[in-house]
C-alpha cells in the first residue's frame, strides 16, 4: 500500500509540471502585450515598461517561466493587477468559502443519492424507483445556475425562508447564520451529483446484488439488512467513490456558477471577476491553485479505492 | 494477387449488427422516444425560428417591458427592454443548439483523429497524448473553459473553443479505449494478412467500428454542452449582448426575477428540457447500440 501511495504521488509531478507549464501560458498565449492589455489602452509607456520589469516580461519565455514557478512554489503569485494586493492570501481567503460550500454540498448529495439509489435499487420497478429516478434524471438535465435562481424565487422571495445571497448577514453573523446562507448554494450544487450519486448507486447496486457471494449470504441466513448493507454496499462503494471524486471537479466547476448567482465570496466569483477585469495574475494564481487541489482530490480517491478494493494497482 | 476481404472473412454485413434491431430497441423504450421528440421539436424550433417568430427578436419596445405571459400580443411575454420573449426563445435555440452541435463536432473530430491514432500506432505518440489528456483533465471541466476563455476573450465563437477543447480528452478516451479493445481482432489481422495498409485499416474497419461508442458519447455530450455554453453565456463569457442565446437571456432576466420571473425562467425551462430530451435520447440510443453498457 505504502509503495502504491508513493507512486501515485509521484505520478503527479509529471502532471503538476504540465498543469504550471499551461497556467503560465494563459498570460502569453493571449493576443497582444499582457502589460498593455492588463494596464489598459490608456497605460502610459512608462507604466507599460515598469509592469515589464515586475513580470519579468523582457526576458526569454523559458526564463520567465522558471522565475515564476519559482516563486509559485513560495506560494508567491504575484499581485493582483484590479485589487493591487497579493494574489495568494486572497485566493486563501476565498478558496474556505469555496471550500465550505463544496463541501456541504456533496454531503447534501451524498446524503440524498447514496440512500435513494440503493432504495431504488432494493425495491427495482417500483414506485419509488421510478419516482426517484425520474427526479434524478431532471437534476442531471438543470444547469446549475437555473436550479439557483428557481431555489431562490420559491425559498427566498415566496416563502422568505432562506437568504438569496452572501455568506453572512450583513451585520455578521455566526455559525446558524453561515449555515442559514449555505442552505440554498448547497442544495443548488448539490443537485446534479446526487442524482447523479443516485443513478450510479443504483446500478453499481443492482449488479452486486445479483452475484453469487449475495445469494449465499442470503441463503445462509443472514438479515436482509446485513446482506444490503455490509455485503453487497462493501462492493458497490468502489463505484460510489469513483463518482464522488468525479463530483468534485464538477463541484470545483459548478462552484463558478453557483457563487455568482447567489454572490458567495469563494474562489469562482474571485475568477469571473478577474477574466472580465483581464487581471492575469489572479486567473493564473486561482486556476492554478484549483487545479492543484483537484490533483491531489484525485489522489485521494485513487488511494481509497485502494483501500475498498485491494486488487486496484496501476 | 489480391482478395476482397470480404471473400475471406465474409459478408461484413451479416456480421454488423441490423439496424432495424437497433431501432426496434430504441422504439421499444418510451422515454427515448420522449427524448427524440422534444429533441427534434428543439430543432425543429431552431431551424424555422424566422418564419415562426412573430418578432424581431431584437425589437425594442419599452412601454411594453416586462410584460407577463399572455399579454396581448405577446404570448410568452416580454423582457426587460419589451423584446417578445418567444422569439428570443426561437432564436435563442438557434444560438445555443448551434454552438453546443459545433462544439460537440469540433471536440469529436479532434478526440476521434487522437484516440485513433494513439491508440492504434501505440508508442511514443500514445504517450504524448496521453500525457497531454492527463494534463487537460486535472483540470475542472467548467474551471478549464473559462481558462481558456481567459485566453482568447469572451464572445460566440471563443466560447465554442472552449468548450470543445474541454471536451477532448473525453473522445479521446473513449475512442482509444475501443481502438485497443478491436484493434487484436481476427478481421483486423485478417485485413492486415490481406496487405491493406495501416491507414485503410483505420479509415474501413477500426473508426467504422468505433460509430457506434463516438455517436452515443456525441448525443449523451450535447446535454452538457448546451449546458456549459448557456453557463459562459450566463457569466458574460460566451455569447454577448444583445444576440438571443438562452444563457443570456437567463443572466438578464436575473435581475428581475422578483417582478417578472418569467424572463429568467422560460429560457431555463428551454434549457432543462432540451438537455433532458438529447439525455433521454442518449440514453436510449446507448441502449439500443449497446445493452451491455444499460445503466
Amino acid at each position: 500500500m505504502k509503495e502504491y501511495v508513493v507512486k501515485r504521488l509521484l505520478l503527479t509531478i509529471p502532471v503538476l509540471l504540465g498543469v504550471s507549464i499551461l497556467v503560465f501560458s494563459v498570460m502569453h498565449l493571449a493576443p497582444g502585450d499582457p502589460a498593455v492589455i492588463m494596464l489598459g489602452p490608456q497605460a502610459t509607456k512608462e507604466s507599460i515598461e515598469k509592469l515589464h520589469q515586475e513580470l519579468g516580461l523582457d526576458r526569454p519565455l523559458v526564463v520567465q517561466y522558471f522565475i515564476w514557478i519559482s516563486k509559485v512554489v513560495h506560494l508567491d503569485f504575484g499581485r493582483s493587477i484590479v485589487l493591487g494586493r497579493e494574489v495568494f492570501p486572497e485566493i486563501w481567503l476565498r478558496f474556505k468559502a469555496t471550500i465550505i460550500l463544496t463541501s456541504a454540498s456533496l454531503t447534501l448529495a451524498f446524503l440524498i443519492g447514496v440512500p435513494a439509489g440503493i432504495t431504488s435499487a432494493v425495491r427495482q420497478y417500483s414506485i419509488f424507483d421510478a419516482a426517484s429516478m425520474l427526479i434524478a434524471l431532471a437534476g442531471v438535465s438543470m444547469p446549475v445556475f437555473f436550479t439557483g435562481i428557481v431555489l431562490i424565487i420559491i425559498f427566498s422571495m415566496n416563502l422568505n425562508f432562506f437568504p438569496s445571497a452572501g455568506m453572512y448577514s450583513p451585520r455578521g453573523g455566526d455559525f446558524l447564520d453561515l449555515l442559514h446562507h449555505l442552505f440554498l448554494p448547497a442544495l443548488t450544487l448539490g443537485t446534479a451529483s446526487a442524482a447523479v450519486l443516485a443513478r450510479m448507486t443504483r446500478s453499481a447496486m443492482l449488479e452486486t446484488i445479483r452475484q453469487d457471494y449475495i445469494r449465499t449470504a442470503r441463503a445462509k441466513g443472514l438479515a436482509e439488512k446485513t446482506v444490503i448493507y455490509v455485503h453487497a454496499l462493501r462492493n458497490a462503494a468502489i463505484t460510489i467513490v469513483t463518482v464522488l471524486g468525479m463530483q468534485v471537479g464538477y463541484q470545483l466547476g459548478g462552484a463558478i456558477l453557483t457563487e455568482t448567482v447567489f454572490s458567495w465570496p469563494g474562489i469562482g466569483m474571485m475568477m469571473v471577476r478577474a477574466i472580465q477585469a483581464r487581471d492575469y495574475p489572479m486567473v493564473q494564481g486561482g486556476v492554478l491553485f484549483v487545479a492543484a487541489v483537484f490533483v491531489f482530490v484525485n489522489i485521494i480517491v485513487d488511494i481509497a479505492y485502494a483501500y475498498l478494493d485491494p486488487r486496484i494497482r496501476y | 494477387m489480391k482478395f476482397p476481404i470480404s471473400m475471406v472473412i465474409g459478408n461484413e454485413k451479416k456480421q454488423q449488427r441490423p439496424r432495424s434491431k437497433v431501432l426496434r430497441r430504441f422504439v421499444k423504450n418510451r422515454l427515448s422516444v420522449l427524448g427524440a421528440f422534444i429533441v427534434f421539436i428543439t430543432l425543429t424550433s431552431a431551424v424555422f425560428a424566422p418564419l415562426l417568430s412573430p418578432y424581431d427578436p431584437n425589437m425594442v419596445n419599452t412601454q411594453r417591458r416586462l410584460s407577463p405571459p399572455g399579454s396581448s400580443g405577446h404570448f410568452l411575454g416580454t423582457d426587460d427592454f419589451g423584446r417578445d420573449m418567444l422569439s428570443r426563445l426561437l432564436w435563442g435555440a438557434r444560438v445555443t443548439i448551434f454552438v453546443a452541435i459545433t462544439a460537440t463536432l469540433m471536440a469529436m473530430f479532434a478526440g476521434t483523429i487522437l484516440g485513433l491514432l494513439s491508440g492504434f500506432f501505440m508508442g511514443w505518440f500514445d504517450i504524448l497524448v496521453m500525457r497531454l489528456i492527463d494534463i487537460l483533465m486535472a483540470f475542472p471541466y467548467f474551471l478549464l473553459a473559462i481558462t481558456v476563455i481567459a485566453v482568447l476573450g469572451p464572445g460566440l465563437l471563443n466560447g465554442m473553443i472552449a468548450i470543445a477543447i474541454v471536451n477532448i480528452p473525453f473522445f479521446t478516451r473513449i475512442v482509444r479505449g475501443v481502438v485497443l479493445s478491436i484493434k487484436e481482432l481476427s478481421y483486423i489481422e485478417a485485413a492486415r494478412a490481406l496487405g491493406a495498409n495501416r491507414y485503410r485499416i483505420i479509415g474501413q474497419h477500426v473508426l467504422i467500428n468505433c460509430f457506434p461508442s463516438i455517436v452515443v458519447a456525441g448525443t449523451l455530450n450535447i446535454g452538457w454542452m448546451i449546458t456549459a455554453a448557456a453557463g459562459l453565456s450566463f457569466l458574460g463569457l460566451g455569447v454577448q449582448p444583445p444576440t438571443a442565446d438562452w444563457g443570456t437571456m437567463i443572466a438578464s432576466g436575473r435581475q428581475y426575477i422578483s417582478v417578472a420571473p418569467h424572463v429568467a425562467t422560460l429560457p431555463g425551462m428551454a434549457i432543462f428540457f432540451t438537455v433532458l430530451g438529447f439525455n433521454l435520447m442518449g440514453d436510449g440510443l446507448r441502449d439500443a447500440l449497446d445493452p451491455r453498457l444499460k445503466i
